[in-house]
């Protein structure tokens, strides 16, 4: 399992959200392997990707992808993150 | 583990700004200041917004700013600047901005310690809001977990 975040440095904010979903995945029972990306390196972090973590502004850049797109509104809601991530995989 | 340090200089509080530019040039001064970005990192941090959208408002009240590793870090670090009169950033959901959490660092790899860190401190959601209230850099210290 592929999860890739995204903001627009690859730093700070996709940071924040890696270390978040790795928290819930974990609490969760499922194994996966987070990353940070910025979208300029999205093409090749998130090749595979199951699904990409991100904020509402990222979406249209994003693009076509076969990836789910999980948008974030609060990056520190652990509780919303969980519930987003769970229907995703689920 | 505990954020490394957090200097006086990092920290401006209760400031009254215009709009969100000169908070996040606020931010810039702080890093600046303690010695943890040149000057130019804050037009660094306003570009990234400009470029790709109010995003770094990542929780209620907060926004993240930062920009990429590059010649204007001096050393991985944070800065603190809190507003008097909360500013909108145009974010969908999390405005308006009372904290603005300034974030330097010098490589990719090495921040992921130090975002851990803010989301131990943040996933408490009350940590904004008792910033935003903080009148002292003591204070500021105590809610981030951080020494001097």
């Amino acid at each position: 399992m592929k999860i890739v975040a995204i903001c627009g440095a690859g730093i700070g904010s996709s940071g924040i959200l890696k270390i978040n979903a790795e928290r819930v995945l974990g609490r969760l029972g499922i194994e996966a392997d987070v990353t940070a990306a910025h979208l300029t390196s999205l093409e090749s972090d998130a090749a595979n990707a199951q699904v990409i973590l991100t904020s509402p502004e990222f979406v249209d850049a994003i693009g076509k992808t076969n990836a789910d797109i999980v948008i974030v509104e609060n990056y520190f809601d652990t509780a919303e993150l969980t519930r987003k991530l769970e229907a995703a995989l689920g | 583990m505990s954020l490394p340090t957090l200097p006086a200089d990092a920290v401006i509080l209760g400031s009254e700004v215009a709009n969100w530019r000169d908070a996040v040039r606020l931010a810039g001064t702080a890093l600046s200041r303690a010695g943890i970005a040149k000057p130019e990192y804050a037009g660094e941090m306003i570009r990234m917004i400009e470029e790709h959208g109010p995003y770094v408002v990542i929780a209620p009240g907060l926004a993240l700013a930062h920009a990429r590793p590059g010649p204007e870090v001096l050393a991985d670090g944070i800065a603190i600047v809190t507003l008097s009169t909360p500013v909108n950033f145009g974010h969908p959901y999390n405005d308006p901005v009372s904290v603005v959490l300034a974030l330097a660092v010098a490589s990719g790899d090495a921040h992921i310690a130090l975002v851990a860190e803010l989301a131990n401190i943040f996933n408490d959601s009350s940590a904004v809001e008792e910033l935003a209230a903080a009148t002292s850099v003591d204070e500021v210290r105590r809610i981030m977990g951080a020494v001097q």
